[in-house]
């Protein structure tokens, strides 16, 4: 992977605070060279307050940024070597696309023959050259957030910030440009440092993610470990959709999860520590690593109820039922016709669960 | 009878579909009783409003022998442009008879750069205090605006001294740096809420682009700023060419703007009162911030809405 590569970025200790508010807490991120790396979590949780303070947006409080080994922590947001794409595409209203996309050139005094190379680079890497003489307003939202993207291209940079950039778009353009993000990244190779809240968006693009919340960084992992081994109660919510499934309980003995006469057998669940706890805590366990029909059978635990309702989403169906009187929903396939009231059989494998500790909500 | 929401059969007679009821657009009447009232009232209040202008301007057309006759509201019967050409050039003010013409040369060498002055720095003022927020930003804001809510005959004797005492007294420029004063709280207040208005982002971007304080300013914000520099372009020339207290206070008699002019040719009480002439001389006076209005109406709307929408 580009971890090798040496480090881009790299936050120390960072704090930000607005009077008495703390809205980044020692904070500290290294990004590798060419790394792709996902600010992942709900609205308020910093994510974005981090990336304008890694742009020079913001004044921070505590702590330095380095951006390819140079201290950067008292820059000018120009002097830092990044471009950066805004959710509202922030283009200049009054200016061509060419003029929108020379304008950082122009007032760094860059030399026109350089400007007009770079533009013509940046405009055939994004397809935008017929549309280099039109004003924004005549571009569609996909457009202006191709040409709000060469505007940080023509830059020349080595970090590329994105803030939610494609929140402003429809499901279908959103999907398109998603992987066309991705390709310019396996194209350019700079690094990119890419904030969302929307998942799909983060688990697609990423080499790393970073779920935050509360300005506090909760785990910083590839996607699929963050989506297999979530550290606590809130990533593991957070992440996957439909969301995962919750079982409050007892820990008895660190081999058994107890609830409501369900007991789950814990012996291939994989403890983050050697030791056993015991006592409240809570089950977590995908939809989608629920088997159903005859493959429960041979599940280590299964158990069979009776289907609640039935939300067919097309490519599969999502089936709610109850275990222990609490809701539960697992994923079959879209061919299966269920109806309320049939009987079901369902069981998992407990090493695909998770278990979080009821109180701390930590992973067990 | 088939339930209105099945469509019809292809087949169905024209009584069938009548039956089902209203369909398409809505049919509307040009005399309904809304109409009536809406057009009345705008009609009355516009003839309420444009009857003393109508009077005024037949009244500068009429012969001073026509005028005695008392018929105010008839058009006049031998058009002459005698009391425009008088009121214009010849008309005593004072001590000088040379009309109006004096006053409004004066009055231009008051607007224009009172205008461009206090534009120019309530623009960038209002610039800086939404977009760069220093600190005592907030304080510096009120003060500003408090100023707006002082009565001007307070400070009227202070400014003469003050005047005075820099040598400007009875000046153009004095009363030029008057009126660019008195215009900044209003001025900056419309510039800072415009400018407030616009997205956060754009700024940031100019930023990352490298722009400096300057750079953002003329570059991406003033170009976007036309609707709002209009309005203040049309509040101050109206404004400062309709002053009349300031300019009576802070001039002398040859640097007397227009309308202190128009007041001294109305007012004289020595020999006969010619109205056609006094009207005449009052439709010059105003003939200017009417002319701005006319050819501005649309981008004033316009920049008066936008400003409004953040407080």
């Amino acid at each position: 992977m580009a971890a090798a590569n040496g480090t881009s970025v790299s936050i120390q200790d960072l704090s930000l605070n607005f009077g008495a508010v703390s809205v980044l807490q020692t904070l500290n991120l290294d990004v590798a060279e060419g790394e792709f790396i996902v600010l992942l979590g709900p609205s308020g949780c910093g994510k974005s307050t981090l990336l304008n303070c890694i742009a020079g947006l913001l004044d921070i409080s505590e702590g330095r940024i380095f951006i390819k080994g140079k201290n950067v922590t008292w820059e000018e947001p120009k002097d830092r070597g990044i471009g950066m794409v805004f959710q509202s595409y922030a283009l200049y209203p009054q200016m061509t696309v060419e003029k929108n996309l020379s304008f950082g050139l122009r007032v760094a005094g860059v030399p026109k023959d350089e400007i007009a190379k770079r533009i013509a680079r940046a405009a055939e890497i994004l397809q935008i050259e017929p549309l280099l003489q039109r004003k924004p307003a005549a571009l569609s939202g996909g457009q202006r957030q191709r040409v709000a993207i060469g505007r940080a291209l023509v830059r020349d940079v080595d970090v590329f910030l994105f803030d939610e950039p494609l929140s402003n778009l429809d499901a279908k353009l959103r999907s398109e440009l998603r992987v066309e993000i991705k390709l310019l990244h396996r194209k350019l190779q700079n690094t990119m440092i890419y904030v969302t809240h929307d998942q799909i968006e983060a688990m697609t693009l990423a080499d790393r993610i970073a779920v935050m919340r509360g300005g506090v960084i909760q785990q910083l992992d590839a996607p699929q470990t963050i989506y297999n081994r979530p550290v606590n109660r809130f990533v593991a919510g957070f992440l996957g959709s439909p969301a995962m499934n919750f079982l409050e309980g007892q820990l008895e003995a660190g081999s058994t999860f107890k609830t409501d006469g369900v007991s789950v057998p814990l012996e291939r669940y994989a403890f983050d520590g050697t030791e056993r706890p015991t006592g409240a805590c809570v089950l977590g366990i995908r939809p989608e690593h629920i088997a159903f029909g005859e493959a429960a059978k041979s599940m280590p635990f299964s158990a069979s109820g009776s289907v609640e309702i039935v939300e067919p989403m097309g490519s599969d169906t999502l089936v709610w039922t109850k275990l222990g009187g609490r809701n539960l929903s697992f994923r079959v396939e879209a061919e299966r016709t269920l109806r309320s009231g049939d009987p079901v059989q369902f069981g998992f494998d407990p090493a695909r669960a998770s278990l979080f500790d009821a109180a701390t909500g930590n992973r067990l | 009878m088939a339930d209105p929401a099945v469509p019809l059969p292809a087949g169905a007679g024209a009584a069938e579909r009548e039956a089902l009821g209203p369909r398409g657009p809505k049919p509307r009447h040009v005399f309904s009783r809304r109409n009536i009232f809406l057009y009345g009232t705008l009609f009355v209040v516009a003839v309420y409003y444009l009857l003393p202008l109508y009077v005024m301007v037949v009244t500068s057309l009429k012969g001073m022998p026509e005028i005695r006759l008392g018929n105010i509201f008839s058009p006049p019967l031998e058009i002459t442009f005698e009391p425009w050409v008088k009121a214009w050039a010849t008309a005593c003010t004072g001590l000088n008879c040379d009309g109006l013409s004096r006053g409004f040369w004066n009055s231009v060498r008051i607007t224009v750069p009172s205008v461009l002055l206090s534009i120019a720095i309530a623009s960038v003022n209002g610039y800086a205090l939404a977009n760069w927020r220093f600190k005592g930003a907030d304080t510096f804001f009120v003060i500003l605006i408090v100023g707006a809510f002082i009565p001007y005959q307070v400070m009227i004797y202070p400014i003469v001294i003050i005047l005075r005492e820099i040598g400007l007294y009875g000046s153009l420029s004095g009363l030029v740096i008057v009126h660019s004063i008195f215009g900044m709280p209003i001025l900056t207040l419309l510039f800072r809420n415009y400018f407030a208005s616009m997205p956060e982002e754009l700024f940031r971007a100019a930023r990352v682009d490298g722009a400096g304080f300057w750079g953002i300013f003329l570059r991406i914000m003033a170009p976007m700023s036309l609707p709002i520099f209009v309005v203040a372009i049309i509040l101050q020339v109206t404004g400062i060419w309709n002053d009349f207290l300031f300019g009576v206070v802070y001039t002398r008699p040859d640097t007397y703007p227009m309308t202190v002019q128009l007041n001294n040719i109305v007012n004289s009480v020595q020999g006969v009162k010619e109205y056609n002439v006094n009207m005449a001389a009052t439709i010059l006076t105003g003939l200017v911030p009417l002319i701005v209005y006319f050819i501005s109406g649309k981008l004033f709307v316009r920049g008066i809405a936008a400003g409004a929408v953040k407080g």
